[in-house]
């Protein structure tokens, strides 16, 4: 099978969010995952009975998908518990596409949860043992943030990239989460506002960053062939292409040319499709430079002219290209991995079910999970019946 | 240094990897004596950082341990700012020898250190959790040395 045979082979049949914000107190990860997945598979017609395939990363649980599948009383027959950071998800959805096409499954469950707000409060992220010997640790970055503040300041110094212009991220994330009911800062924000908050790790501020929220998430996976049988209206997936060259920020080899080059060439390809036949973008942003970045390496634009490209209200709601249409990890909600919400949010636009943020016409969408530090990068591209 | 003797011609090269020092040990060893470590591959003469086993660009197994100069240049920089104390820079310094790390520059005022600044790596013995590679701007250092 080539990649070329993927496309179109799979479909996204239900799509959930837990509570989100903060709702964890009494709560566990594997709760919100759990009513995300129930929420999903109700909506696609479907119960844990169906599910034979199971993908699942949560963080700090290293069986994560053994915790899931006994919690669900979910049996599967292919597991993947793939965790490659806030970007796993979109690595699951292609996964789930190769399973299905082999065989090994034919019911997909991805599921996420996340108390990350909730624990922050409460000593709960107790972490593991390193895995390898910590080279930057002696340094006191503030991880992750120093990670992404340090792409920053190599983004200016080579392209003149302005924080008035990572700016323009944050402010067009939370004209898009002021549309969203579900979404966790719904405050008016300028400019001014982004430039004027705390600097936490030069040149980003409190405001560059993320929030941090509880939160789950699931999205349901089936042939293209069952899809058809079933009650919501198919998004198929029609390209995905994954890459990673680094871990360690200091081990990055160009830190304003991220692996999402390669991800989304990959993606492109096996959807016979670039750039210019996407309608809207959902992308991971855990820091405003993500956005920027992304938008170049996903080729929206030229390596150098994302700070231009976001700037004006072109990526608001009313401009030429909708990124982030929910409100991003900025506004919207960032349970410490975000990589499940793009997905989300693609299929309801695809669908036209995203509500006062819907945009007309939509056929194509890009959804784009980033996880580590600027490490891991996989694309998928969406698409509704028209686009087979 | 562990140079190759008459014992290593005579292990069988997939062994030499795993029979020799620890990575990380030799390198906390060499940090210790004052010398900022850094590997070379004996095939491909990459200079590799961090440490380890396998050479990253070409697979072999061969790496000898290096000092390097320190002498190197800022690639990137960020300033944290901790509530309670003072601004200090994170920065990724590319050594002239062609690896990069992450370290911190001293002895200059945080806002500072541009991209772009020439510094000269040393060994801090008593960082706060044991010695560490820290960078002064190579000017003040060589004034210093020549002192």
């Amino acid at each position: 099978m080539s990649p070329r045979d993927l496309r179109g082979a799979a479909a996204i049949v239900g799509v959930a969010e837990s509570d989100l914000g903060e709702v964890g107190q009494d709560r566990y990860a594997i709760e919100l995952a759990a009513q995300a997945a129930g929420t999903a598979l109700a909506e696609a017609g479907l119960t844990t009975r169906d599910v034979d395939g199971l993908f699942c990363a949560i963080a700090g649980r290293g069986m994560a998908p053994l915790d899931v599948g006994e919690y669900l009383g979910v049996r599967p027959r292919y597991t993947d518990g793939t965790m490659v950071g806030g970007s796993s998800f979109v690595s699951h959805l292609h996964h789930a596409a190769l399973a299905i096409a082999a065989g090994a499954c034919d019911v997909a469950l991805i599921v996420y949860g996340s108390t990350a707000r909730s624990d922050s409060g409460r000593g709960r992220l107790a972490m593991g043992p390193p895995e390898l010997p910590s080279y930057e640790a002696a340094y006191r970055p503030r991880p992750p943030i120093t990670g992404y503040a340090l792409a920053t300041a190599r983004h200016m110094h080579q392209y003149g990239t302005t924080r008035a212009q990572l700016a323009e991220v944050a402010v067009a994330a939370r004209q898009w989460a002021r549309l969203n009911p579900k979404a966790f800062a719904r405050d008016p924000l300028t400019v001014e506002d982004v430039l004027a908050a705390r600097m936490v790790s030069s040149p980003l501020s409190t405001l560059d960053c993320c929030l941090v929220t509880d939160g789950g998430g699931a999205v349901v996976v089936t042939s293209a062939a069952r899809a058809a049988d079933l009650p919501r209206p198919p998004v198929y997936l029609l390209g995905a292409g994954e890459a990673h060259w680094h871990r360690a920020i200091s081990q990055m080899p160009d830190l304003t040319v991220t692996a999402a080059t390669e991800s989304s060439a990959r993606a492109y390809a096996m959807a016979g499709l670039g750039p210019e036949d996407v309608d809207m973008v959902q992308l991971y942003d855990a820091f405003t430079i993500n956005t920027i970045l992304f938008l170049e390496d996903l080729g929206f634009c030229k390596k150098g002219e994302g700070g231009d490209f976001v700037s004006g209200g072109r990526i608001a709601p009313g401009g030429e290209l909708p990124v982030n249409t929910n409100g991003g990890g900025l506004s919207y909600c960032h349970p410490g991995m975000y990589g499940i919400f793009p997905l989300i949010e693609a299929t309801r636009q695809i669908r036209g079910e995203a509500g006062e943020r819907q945009r007309p016409g939509v056929s194509v969408a890009v959804a784009h999970g980033n996880g580590g530090q600027l490490s891991s990068q996989v694309t998928a591209i969406l698409g509704g019946r028209d686009t087979l | 240094m562990t140079a190759p003797g008459s014992e290593a011609a005579v292990t069988p090269r997939h062994e030499a990897a795993v029979t020799g020092s620890a990575p990380h040990r030799e390198y906390l060893d060499r940090l210790a004596a004052g010398s900022v470590p850094f590997q070379t591959c004996d095939g491909c003469l990459t200079a590799v950082f961090p440490p380890r086993v396998i050479c990253p660009a070409c697979g072999a197994t061969e790496l000898r341990w290096s000092e390097s100069s320190g002498l190197g240049t800022v690639y990137s920089t960020s300033v944290i700012a901790p509530r309670d104390a003072d601004p200090y820079p994170v920065v990724l310094v590319d050594l002239d020898e062609g690896f990069r790390m992450m370290s911190t520059v001293v002895e200059t005022p945080a806002a500072d250190v541009p991209i772009g600044m020439r510094v000269r790596a040393h060994v801090e013995q008593d960082g706060p959790s044991g010695p560490r590679v820290v960078c002064t701007a190579a000017e003040a250092a060589e004034g210093e040395d020549a002192s």
